[in-house]
């Protein structure tokens, strides 16, 4: 990238810059001509110059087309008009001027913004295509918040200056000069004056900016630091929790947010003390003109036409030079986040393209074998982690890696991933070194998983095939509306020198896949046996079953869970099972539902708003009270609280079972035992307040009878509260509609999720495995009517949030782990990939995926950097790494019986 | 059975007799409701224990495992406890509970029960019954041991 941002704008729009500038020169045209217009008016048809006589007309448009040499070429008298009609003539010219004018302001405008908008984009292109490019290592040391901030912010004002940045310069320029030639014809000595305050503001006002632009910079690094601060600080929430270092953090913040105040503070009182000067200097002007000027003419040396002239002339100057200073400020501004941006992007050693083109169709032909040819890497600090390390890998081979001391197979590993590059060296795929391969090559005959996992914002399933992603493998045919966009989309790519890859193209290479039969659903086979083998099944049924999906997209699948609903229903009968869950039933009172949960009969949204603001409606009231509810919840709650006060008002406040039991806190107790006795001591037949009716209303809506046992729930009371249903549902106005769902037997309920749309009802909490019991009658319901891999793709549906938080350590090296099975490599290199996992399930998981691999038929090497030695067992040769380089090298077998290092490891 | 009902009943238990009713509430409160089928098990000799049971209806058999298959050693029914020791102490079953008709029970576990007699007048009520009902057991094996030497001798 060019060292000047001038130069780099430039090369990118030299010939647009040219364009523009001749609609510049064009438009100043017209913009004269209706300058001197008005005066033609007033002079002509309004104060009557030139129709002195009674019905006197004037020539209009009338001109002589004259070329040197050949005279008149061509001659046009005009059309006789009076004066009326001329001044009609005229003005009409002039409403002409005034849209050409503005049509001309508003073509070059647009333009510029298109020229700035399309810099703005190449830039920004240009320096994620740098990130992409960079060394391993060179990023290692970039703070990602502060990189992405240079990317969105800081070059934000190259757009705005791109338009500006010849135009502006040449057209004030050339008016500054001619100002200054106006006055020099005026009076030379009094021109002479002016130019010379003119190169002082031009000399020293710049210089005095310096600081200025000194103080940009400043702004500029703090604020991108401050940036990578607020980042680290959303990242580290959990550690400044647990450490207790909230107020630390806080003062460093503060100290961050002092520093940059005082560089804004610097910045604006240079700014105005800039101002100041710049315009005393051109205030300065007339003065001199004034008394000088004036000095000259009472001696008669000039007359006061000459010095009106002078000083008229002079009105014209100070604009563009104002505006041309304000111009290089502008451009230094941009110069200085330009030098600053470059200075960040610039590696002296980046990937070269070529390394990454794009190459849809992968070669069939496996290469063998992956290499280490005398490797030296070092680590961040530049400690050599492994050194001189040579190792040969054939296909097909399965081999342990493992550490005696220090971290050389782990290095070697990320070296075989091209997470680091080797400082000496190389690492050889059929003899070729690795980092001149293109990673088209490489890419995917090498399928690396180290500890450090790094998740996409997306759903799993985007996560898990992530790595199928090389090139589009089919083009799209838009047509229509879709055609003009997208052939739009790449023009203007293309004229930002972006790529032009239609991301909505078909990306997933379903020829790469691990398990490869040639059918259609080898991807799916591929994610399946991946999954399995990785133990992450069971996660994503649990995911599937705790999640919902949008029931008007996949209709089959809702109308198929809601047979399955019945099915399951059917089947508990069949197996005298009916007892273990309570369904429920539009006519029924549930019994093992609470109070509320009866009354709603739906499902609540979660989150904003959700249950309160329902149950706390006027309208819920409204209800109760037309369903002759009001009145028995009221004494039911009641009830309730004189119970909970009796059994939990002598507890100490901070007994456990006030969060185990009930959902009320002592205080709450507390203030339910005074609101008894309030009711204790009032007079019979005094109703209750609005406050105290809720308060115990609130109570009655969590009781459930067979959990609370206080016999308050007469079959009476159960009925009615069935009948409030209707009531409830029929009426509920617009803006809590929304709020809930009903319960349909027949229809699968959007808001819940999958797991109570199967089930549709309560378990029975009194049969001690109830869960367990259903569990497994829905499991055989589920593979019978064949929805095993629908509720799987279901799961993978979920969005597992930024970097995959939303996901369990475990589980994020679980699914690392799978991106990489699903994938048909040569080599798998597996970097200590699931130290997360205990010893039992990391054997279980090393051995499903080696015997996976080995299934297929592209018998790939599998190389496993373990950080449980014992797992070496499961692999034919062992390579044992000491203090950054090979100790032993073999089968198990024969390290078992020779090696003392092994041995010791092992044992 | 209601609530109140159920504290009656855990107040005719020894163990409970002499515990302030309101704590026996708060226990029934604490304790969750479970039924089984005849001939299921409460719970299994040698598996880990951490609940006792009140029988609230039916029976079940106690069986002990020998040598030559199971052994009934015992029957409850209505207002007894079974599995009571894991209350105050870790350890393993040390027999079989099976129902022999269809059991509603009272489910004590030793969380809520321990939580509930963090009062130390309580514990040593209970602690007491505890021990009269040790003495108890330890004399009549004294006795049976006793009867043994003599049918041997």
């Amino acid at each position: 990238m060019e060292k000047s941002l001038l130069r780099y704008i430039w090369r990118h729009t030299r010939r647009q810059q040219l364009f523009i500038l001749a609609i510049v020169a064009a438009s100043m045209v017209p913009y004269f001509l209706a300058f001197d217009l008005p005066k033609q008016i007033i002079n002509g048809p309004i104060q009557g110059g030139g129709f002195e006589s009674e019905g006197a007309t004037q020539a209009y448009m009338d001109f002589t087309v004259t070329l040197p040499w050949l005279g008149n070429v061509f001659q046009f008298d005009g059309i006789p008009l009076d004066r009326l009609e001329t001044l009609g003539a005229l003005s009409g010219v002039f409403l002409l001027l005034v849209i050409i004018n503005g049509l001309f302001k508003y073509y070059i405008n647009t333009y510029k913004g298109r020229l700035g908008e399309r810099l703005l984009r190449r830039i920004r292109f240009q320096l994620v295509d740098r990130i992409l490019r960079f060394p391993p290592s060179y990023l290692k040391k970039v703070h990602a918040a502060e990189v992405s901030s240079m990317v969105k912010d800081e070059v934000e004002p190259f757009g705005g200056f791109t338009g500006d940045a010849f135009v502006q310069p040449a057209m004030l320029g050339g008016q500054a000069i001619a100002a200054l030639f106006f006055i020099m014809v005026q009076n030379f000595w009094l021109g002479m004056i002016a130019a010379t305050m003119v190169a002082i503001q031009v000399g020293i006002i710049p210089k005095m900016r310096h600081r200025l632009i000194e103080l940009g910079r400043q702004r500029q690094v703090t604020a991108r630091h401050f940036a990578g601060k607020v980042s680290e600080i959303v990242e580290g929430i959990g550690t400044i929790h647990a450490f207790d270092t909230s107020n630390y953090e806080r003062a460093d913040v503060s100290h961050r947010l002092g520093h940059i105040y005082k560089i804004r503070y610097d910045l604006y009182q240079w700014k105005f003390l800039v101002k100041f000067v710049n315009n005393f200097l051109s205030q300065l002007t007339p003065f001199l003109f004034y008394s000088i000027g004036g000095y000259l003419t009472l001696r008669g040396n000039l007359d006061v036409g000459q010095l009106i002239a002078v000083i008229n002339a002079y009105k014209d100057l100070p604009g563009p030079l104002k505006e041309l200073i304000d111009w290089d400020q502008a451009r230094q501004d941009v110069q200085v986040k330009y030098e600053q941006v470059l200075e960040e992007f610039d590696s002296p050693m980046m990937i070269p393209p070529a390394i990454h083109a794009l190459a849809a169709k992968s070669e069939d032909k496996s290469l063998t074998p992956l290499a280490a040819v005398n490797v030296t890497i070092e680590d961040q600090s530049g400690a050599r982690v492994a050194e001189g390390v040579s190792v040969k890998f054939e296909r097909g081979e399965t081999v342990a890696i493992i550490d005696n001391a220090g971290s050389g197979a782990e290095a070697l590993a990320e070296a075989f991933g091209r997470v680091v590059w080797p400082i000496s060296g190389k690492i050889t795929l059929q003899e070729t070194d690795l980092l001149e391969l293109p990673e088209s090559v490489s890419g995917r005959a090498i399928s690396y998983s180290g500890a450090d996992s790094y998740f996409f914002h997306g759903t799993l399933k985007d996560n898990l095939l992530y790595g199928l992603k090389h090139a589009p493998t089919s083009t799209v045919t838009y047509s229509g509306r879709d055609a003009t966009q997208r052939r739009w989309e790449m023009h203007e790519a293309r004229m930002a020198g972006n790529a032009d890859f239609d991301v909505h193209a078909e990306w997933l290479d379903r020829s790469t896949t691990s398990v490869r039969h040639g059918q259609k659903d080898d991807l799916k086979n591929s994610l399946l046996a991946a999954l399995d083998a990785v133990q992450l099944t069971s996660d994503i049924m649990d995911l599937a079953l705790h999640s919902s999906f949008d029931p008007e997209i996949h209709t089959e699948l809702a109308a198929r869970i809601v047979d399955m609903r019945h099915a399951l229903r059917s089947t508990l009968a069949a197996k005298g099972l009916s007892h273990l869950v309570v369904f429920f039933e539009p006519d029924r009172y549930n019994i093992e539902a609470s109070v509320g949960e009866n009354l709603l009969f739906g499902t609540m949204r979660q989150g904003v708003g959700g249950e309160n603001s329902l149950l706390d409606s006027d309208f819920f009231y409204d209800v109760l009270r037309s369903a002759a509810l009001l009145e028995p919840l009221f004494d039911m709650g009641t009830a309730i609280a004189e119970n909970l006060v009796d059994i939990f008002g002598s507890l100490p406040e901070d007994h456990p079972f006030f969060q185990q039991m009930i959902t009320l806190s002592a205080d709450e107790i507390d203030v339910y035992e005074q609101l008894l006795q309030r009711f204790k001591d009032r007079p019979e037949g005094v109703r209750p307040n609005r406050d105290e009716l809720r308060a115990m209303l609130r109570l009655s809506f969590n009781y459930v009878e067979l959990r609370y046992r206080f016999g308050l729930l007469t079959p009476e009371l159960s009925e009615r509260i069935v009948k409030a249903r209707d009531l409830l549902h029929d009426k509920l106005p617009a803006h809590l509609s929304g709020l809930i769902e009903r319960y349909d037997p027949h229809r699968y309920i959007a808001l819940a999720s999958l797991r109570e749309n199967i089930l549709f009802g309560k378990l029975s909490h009194r049969i001690a495995d109830a869960g367990e019991q259903i569990r497994a009658v829905a499991s055989g319901v589920m593979h019978e009517k064949d929805l095993y891999a629908s509720f799987l793709g279901v799961g993978l549906e979920f969005d597992i949030g930024a970097g995959g938080r939303r996901l369990t350590l475990v589980q994020r090296q679980k699914l690392n782990v799978a991106r990489s099975l699903i994938r048909r490599s040569d080599f798998y290199i597996f970097n200590r990939a699931l130290p997360g996992l205990d010893r039992r399930v990391q054997n279980e998981i090393v051995k499903n995926v080696v015997d996976f691999l080995k299934e297929q038929d592209h018998d790939p090497a599998i190389i496993w950097v373990l950080s449980n030695t014992s797992l070496a067992r499961l692999f034919k040769r062992v390579v044992v790494f000491d203090r950054g380089s090979i100790a032993d090298d073999g089968t198990f077998e024969t390290l078992e019986q020779e090696s003392g290092i092994f041995k010791t490891l092992v044992a | 059975m209601l609530l109140r009902e159920e504290v009656q009943l855990l107040r005719r238990i020894p163990y409970f007799a002499k515990v302030d009713p309101c704590r026996l509430k708060l226990l029934a409160f604490a304790s969750s409701r479970v039924s089984y089928d005849a001939n299921q098990e409460l719970f299994h000799q040698g598996d880990a224990g951490d609940c006792a049971y009140v029988l609230l209806s039916g029976s079940a058999d106690i069986l002990m495992e020998a040598p030559d298959g199971e052994v009934k050693i015992g029957e409850v029914k209505g207002d007894c406890i079974v599995g009571e020791v894991c209350l105050l102490c870790d350890g393993v079953r040390t027999a079989t509970v099976r129902s022999t008709t269809p059991v509603e029970a009272l489910k004590i576990c030793k969380d809520a029960f321990s939580k509930v007699l963090i009062d130390p007048g309580v514990t040593r009520e209970v602690t007491r019954a505890f021990a009269e009902q040790l003495h108890r057991t330890t004399s009549e094996l004294d006795r049976t041991r006793a009867g043994q030497r003599q049918l041997v001798n």
